[in-house]
């Protein structure tokens, strides 16, 4: 409110509108048919003000008119601006169907376009969020962008018309009167762009504080077993209060400011009112204004005022689309460190992969080195064990071979070919890796095994089951393959989501497998009947599994030995147990102990 | 629902609303009425100051100076009048809607937090969250312009009042357009509801898709499926599109039309007030006040309009939070605490049968049929069986996060369900297979602000102590900021095995009589978990590992009996007894030894990977044969 908050403007306010017009490039959807729109929002507003003008005419002409009152007139005004109304009536209702079909459309668009975009992120970038907060970059913050763009976008596009055509009509009227209008406005428009800054900061912390709040009820929700365990509900009820508590306030101190910045509208509107009497009259008293005149105006001003009064709480309610806005075009602008080249790439040549690390490193932003100077070549068709010691830096090593991070430096290269120039098409349907975590979606068995290849038929379907031999396994669901898995699998073990998870990529029937711990929740005499079967299978393509029981080390060609980020030994298993002092020998040693 | 009974619902709504927040709804309502009854004020004074004071200026050519000053002084009083009533019902209609929505919230999550987790499993994740954030925030969405509505029904009184006291005639037209507009509003809230009722739903339905795609990014990345998994979700959006458009055409077509109605009436009174005034009933000056009425009064009845549209979207979210905080089957806790809270729980399972049911609310097949064993005080159970033989159930069963559909739990031996929360969180503790972080430091993970059963605070020592027994010190040690890292959501900042040390800490630090571990140990190491083991057995055998003597601080609050489910051999060999399950069965009883020799499935069981090491041995000696013959 004050000069120096005013001067000091331009150059804090800077990413307002600069969000606002990368929001809409992103949306180019939104244009369509613009101008047609913005026609019909004219005439839209035509008819509010056909009814001033209606009063002026029929006041100086019907009511005072020379003769005594003329009805015949009035009705003729009456019904000719009874006329203008029906049409702006329609063109409203032409104007509104067009403003939502084109405002959805392009929504539906930025929705899908984040979701996919969130997916084309890599790993990293996905785990640094709040999963609960990247949902709502494709629900509620798009939510919110449709609703200002509806209501307010709407309201702001009719009151800005009204505002234009009530001037010019106020103009012809008397000049002096609408200076008088004016006069009394100008002050708000500082006013309201010192509250649009504090909105913008409050709406903000509005939104941080609901991602938090949202944050502890999922936590509550899906960690309800180990509240529950632990007895610490009231912990837990304590935390929630606090993060409901906060955003409350959040919200409570943005809708104060809110008030407060629209009663300065109020005043200047008493003001604009309060003036028009006061000059009009005095205009009148020189014979430069009727008292039609000056009724219409009187109505003309509050048809000044109204919109300028909702303008002034739409923008400020624009704070919080804005908001999400910034929200989504962080997403979107964010461009994937781990990229798709696309056609500008290559595709893996034909057979068997063979893999090569060329003195790779890597480290988390911000943290220590968790793989060192990894140089090594596993040639195509062998299999791989790669063991170590939780932390060693084993899965890092399978994510950067699966290219879900790109090394720090240093690169890594798949039949030659360096997997940065690798199209993902080519890269994901040759090169296919099993999690730890076998995510399943809510659907069935089949459906879930289904998911690399949906065209796969049933009878196939059941072969795979059957040459891993789980048929037996399948029979004992309760409905088979039909069986639904509920939520993330949960209707199954943790086990059983494993298996899966393994038939999953099993019919990807990828040249290069890699399994992370795949069968870390499987029983030993499953795992090994697993074992045996993958063995029979990978013959023709690449393995490299991340081994949590030496099991599997035993039976691979080769293993390799992660030590503290380190490879600190590799060959087959015979040849590094002979080694009596090294790190395999012992991890081996403590293997047989907890096995025999 | 009819519509009708929707609309009578969301009253019923709202009248709750002003149950739970009387006073603050007062506020509003004042502020409201003084808004309203202003803004009519705003018309009668505009009138009159034009009539009396313009009029005759204009006409004699000669104005009263000090009379128009006071005039506009007048109107312009009246604006300050209008804020601060603008004060009284904004603050207080945003205040009321934001404790609402908290008080809700509150109520559902605290709902959330007693009810089974029976119930918890048998609905979506994504349903919960919705029914403790967007439903309770629809419900109470009409609270916003809902002081203004009712400060609108006193203003249009007030307003038909002031008409009669002028004219009869245009107050009859008065008469005719306000309650038209009221009836075109129910019109067009009933043309809403189901159309509303639609896109909630589907942006529920669009919301889940999102949901389950980001939780399984890794899987969707690793199989390149990000184009299907965007088709599946595009596909949910246009539906969301679509009846968001519907919902739009029935606004497009209505919103015009309240916007005219007012109009149309400041035009009929023109032609009233026309009649009036030459029968000389009534001066230009009561045409021009009936008429401006008209035009300030159009704004505020939308408010009604807004009431009125949001009520069906009220009900539905309203009718969701009541059935969470309607729903039944609280897990009582009894009033028992066990004899001897000092020393090792013993555990018995008797003739237990247990199946889940589903999201509709029907029982499947039997998890457990007929689960009979027991665990003698300070001694070790192994619970061995194939994937999805029931493991992970009786670990639940025997922390008592379910109960039993027949047969009895018991705890030193008195049923699970009679003793106290703190009596049974006390004694058990339950390491699940996969582990939970919550978004809290590292302190507040291990110690979670509990007491012991002796009564003890778990303290930074208790909480050292644990994550030393875990082998979790080390890694804690080298955050930074200790026990004070906060771990970020579901702990992401860490590794699977130091979530999973964590998680082995938190249940060490509460010193539990009866430690469940549900394959918790997998990523810990045989010697840690030997270790673990027997100082919770009481054995003191030292054993050195690089963070010093672990077994030294064996204290006998520590001793504990171990139910543990496990596939290593070296687990099971710390074991007295093992308990062999076969799909939900126990197959047999009995020592390792004993199993080995005696029950075949067990012994392909655990001696799966010696088996097929032999094989491959052989295999190797054959294929050195056949080299020889060769």
């Amino acid at each position: 409110m004050t000069t120096v908050a005013t001067e000091a403007a331009p150059s804090q306010e800077a990413p307002k509108p600069s969000v606002l017009r990368r929001g809409l490039r992103l949306s180019p959807e939104l244009f369509t048919g613009l101008a047609g729109t913005l026609g019909l929002a004219v005439l839209a507003t035509a008819g509010r003000v056909a009814v001033p003008v209606a009063i002026q005419q029929g006041i100086d002409r019907g009511l005072r008119a020379p003769g005594g009152p003329d009805v015949g007139v009035l009705t003729l005004i009456v019904a000719v601006t009874a006329g203008v109304l029906f049409l702006t009536m329609f063109s409203a209702a032409m104007m509104n169907v067009r403003l939502f079909t084109v405002s959805e459309t392009a929504l539906a668009g930025i929705r899908t376009r984040t979701f996919r975009h969130i997916h084309d992120l890599s790993m990293l970038h996905q785990q640094s969020e709040r999963r609960g907060a990247l949902v709502s970059r494709v629900t509620g913050d798009v939510d919110q962008i449709s609703q200002f763009l509806q209501f307010g976008g709407l309201i702001f596009l009719i009151s800005l018309g009204q505002v234009i055509v009530t001037t010019a009509v106020m103009l012809v009227y008397s000049w002096q009167l609408t200076l008088v209008v004016i006069l009394a406005f100008a002050p708000l428009v500082l006013v309201v762009r010192h509250f649009q800054k504090r909105l913008s900061v409050l709406y903000l912390d509005v939104r941080d504080s609901i991602g938090a709040m949202l944050g502890a009820i999922a936590e509550s929700v899906v960690g309800a077993s180990v509240v529950r365990a632990y007895g610490v509900q009231h912990r837990t009820a304590e935390r929630l209060d606090t993060a409901i508590e906060r955003s409350r306030r959040a919200q409570f101190r943005a809708q104060t400011n809110n008030v407060i910045s629209m009663s300065f509208g109020e005043f200047a509107a008493g003001l604009a009112l309060g003036g028009v009497i006061v000059v009009g009259t005095l205009l009148g008293v020189d014979g430069k204004l009727t008292i039609g005149q000056l009724t219409a105006f009187l109505f003309l001003a509050t048809l000044f005022v109204q919109p300028v009064q909702v303008a002034t709480e739409v923008l400020n309610e624009a704070q919080n689309a804005i908001a999400g806005w910034r929200r989504v075009l962080d997403i979107i602008e964010t461009s994937p460190d781990v990229a798709d080249p696309g056609t500008a790439g290559r595709a893996l040549p034909e057979g068997a992969v063979d893999v090569r690390f060329d003195h790779v490193h890597f480290a988390y932003p911000g943290g220590p080195e968790v793989l060192t100077d990894v140089d090594l070549t596993v040639t195509a068709r062998t299999r791989v064990a790669v063991v170590g010691e939780t932390g060693s830096g084993k899965t890092t090593f399978a994510k950067l071979l699966t290219r879900l991070m790109d090394p720090t430096t240093g690169s890594v290269l798949l039949s030659g070919v360096p997997l940065t120039e690798v199209r993902f098409d080519s890269l994901r349907s040759r090169v296919v890796m099993v999690p730890q975590d076998g995510f399943l979606f809510d659907a069935t068995v089949a459906d879930n095994v289904r998911f690399a290849r949906p065209d796969l038929s049933d009878v196939d379907l059941e072969l795979a089951f059957t040459e891993l031999g789980l048929l037996d396994w399948v029979g004992g669901l309760s409905d088979g393959l039909r069986t639904e898995v509920g939520e993330r699998g949960e209707a199954l073990s943790v086990g059983e989501r494993q298996l899966v998870a393994l038939a999953r990529a099993y019919v990807a029937d990828p040249d290069l497998l890699v399994l992370d711990e795949a069968t870390s929740a499987v029983d030993p005499a499953t795992e090994v009947r697993l074992q045996r079967t993958l063995d029979a299978v990978t013959r023709g393509r690449t393995t490299i599994a991340i081994a949590h029981r030496l099991s599997t080390a035993q039976s691979a060609d080769e293993v390799i030995v992660v030590d503290k980020g380190h490879v600190v030994q590799r060959g087959p298993h015979a040849d590094l147990v002979a080694d009596t002092d090294s790190i395999y020998a012992r991890l081996y040693a403590s293997w047989l102990e907890q096995t025999r | 629902m009819t519509s009708g009974k929707v609309l009578l619902k969301g009253l019923w709504v709202l009248g709750r609303a002003v149950r739970d927040e009387p006073h603050v709804f007062a506020i509003s309502v004042v502020g409201s009425v003084v808004f309203s009854l202003l803004t009519i004020a705003t018309a009668f004074v505009s009138g009159r100051v034009v009539g009396e004071i313009a009029l005759p200026a204009i006409d004699d050519r000669r104005v009263a100076t000090g009379a128009l000053l006071l005039g506009g002084v007048a109107v312009l009083a009246v604006s300050i009048g209008k804020i601060i009533g603008i004060f009284g019902r904004r603050l207080g209609a945003g205040a009321m809607q934001f404790r609402l929505q908290a008080r809700y919230r509150q109520a559902v999550t605290r709902r959330y937090l007693r009810l089974p987790l029976e119930w918890h499993q048998r609905h979506a994740t994504g349903t919960l969250l919705s029914n403790a954030n967007a439903d309770v925030e629809s419900a109470w969405y009409p609270i916003a312009p809902f002081p203004m509505a009712v400060g609108t029904v006193v203003m249009l009184v007030a307003a038909i009042a002031s008409l009669f006291a002028t004219d009869w005639a245009m107050a009859l037209v008065g008469v005719a357009i306000f309650p038209s507009l009221l009836g075109v509003n129910v019109a067009y809230s009933r043309r809403m509801a189901p159309r509303v009722a639609r896109s909630q739903q589907l942006r529920a339905e669009v919301s889940a898709v999102a949901h389950e795609s980001f939780d399984g990014a890794l899987v969707v990345k690793t199989m390149g499926r990000e184009a299907a998994e965007t088709e599946r979700f595009t596909a949910k959006t246009v539906e969301l599109r679509d009846a968001t458009i519907q919902v739009g055409r029935v606004r497009a077509v209505f919103d015009p039309v309240l916007d005219a109605l007012p109009s149309v009436g400041t035009l009929a009174v023109l032609v009233v007030g026309g009649l009036r005034f030459r029968q000389g009933a009534v001066e230009v000056t009561d045409v021009v006040s009936v008429a401006f009425l008209f035009t300030v009064l159009a704004f505020p009845v939308r408010a009604i309009g807004w009431v009125l549209a949001e009520l069906p979207r009220s009900v539905v979210g309203w009718e969701r939070i009541r059935h969470v905080l309607d729903a039944e089957g609280d897990m009582a806790y009894g009033t028992t605490t066990p004899p001897e809270p000092h020393k090792p729980a013993a555990l018995r399972f008797d003739d237990v049968h247990f199946a889940y049911t589903d999201a509709a609310g029907e029982r499947g097949g039997d998890v457990l049929s007929g689960v009979t064993f027991d665990v003698p005080a300070g001694r070790t159970v192994a619970l061995v069986g194939s994937t999805g033989s029931g493991k992970s159930t009786i670990a639940a069963l025997a922390a008592r996060l379910v109960d039993p559909h027949t047969g009895t739990v018991r705890v030193d031996g008195v049923d699970a369900r009679e003793l106290t929360q703190e009596a049974l969180v006390g004694t058990v503790a339950l390491v699940a297979q996969v582990p939970f972080v919550f978004d809290d430091t590292i302190r507040g993970n291990v110690t979670l602000d509990r007491r012991t059963a002796a009564g003890r605070p778990v303290d930074d020592e208790a909480a050292w102590s644990a994550l030393r027994l875990a082998q979790a010190d080390g890694f804690v040690q080298q955050l930074g900021e200790g026990l004070d890292t906060k771990v970020g959501e579901r702990g992401t900042s860490l590794s699977g095995g130091q979530r999973q040390r964590l998680t082995i800490a938190r249940a060490l630090a509460g010193a539990p009589r009866l430690l469940v571990l549900d394959d918790a140990t997998s990523a810990v190491d045989p010697r840690v978990e030997a270790a673990i083991l027997a100082a919770l057995r009481g054995d003191v055998t030292p054993l050195r590992t690089p963070s010093g003597p672990t077994a030294a601080e064996v204290d006998t609050d520590r001793q504990a009996s171990i139910l543990v489910v496990a596939y290593r051999r070296a687990t099971i060999a710390l074991a007295d007894e093992v308990v062999y399950l076969e799909r939900g069965r126990v197959a047999a009883r009995g020592t390792h030894a004993d199993l080995l020799a005696t029950v075949p499935g067990y012994a392909d069981l655990v001696t799966a990977y010696e088996k097929a090491e032999a094989e491959k041995e052989r295999e190797h000696v054959f294929d050195d044969e056949e080299t020889v013959t060769a």
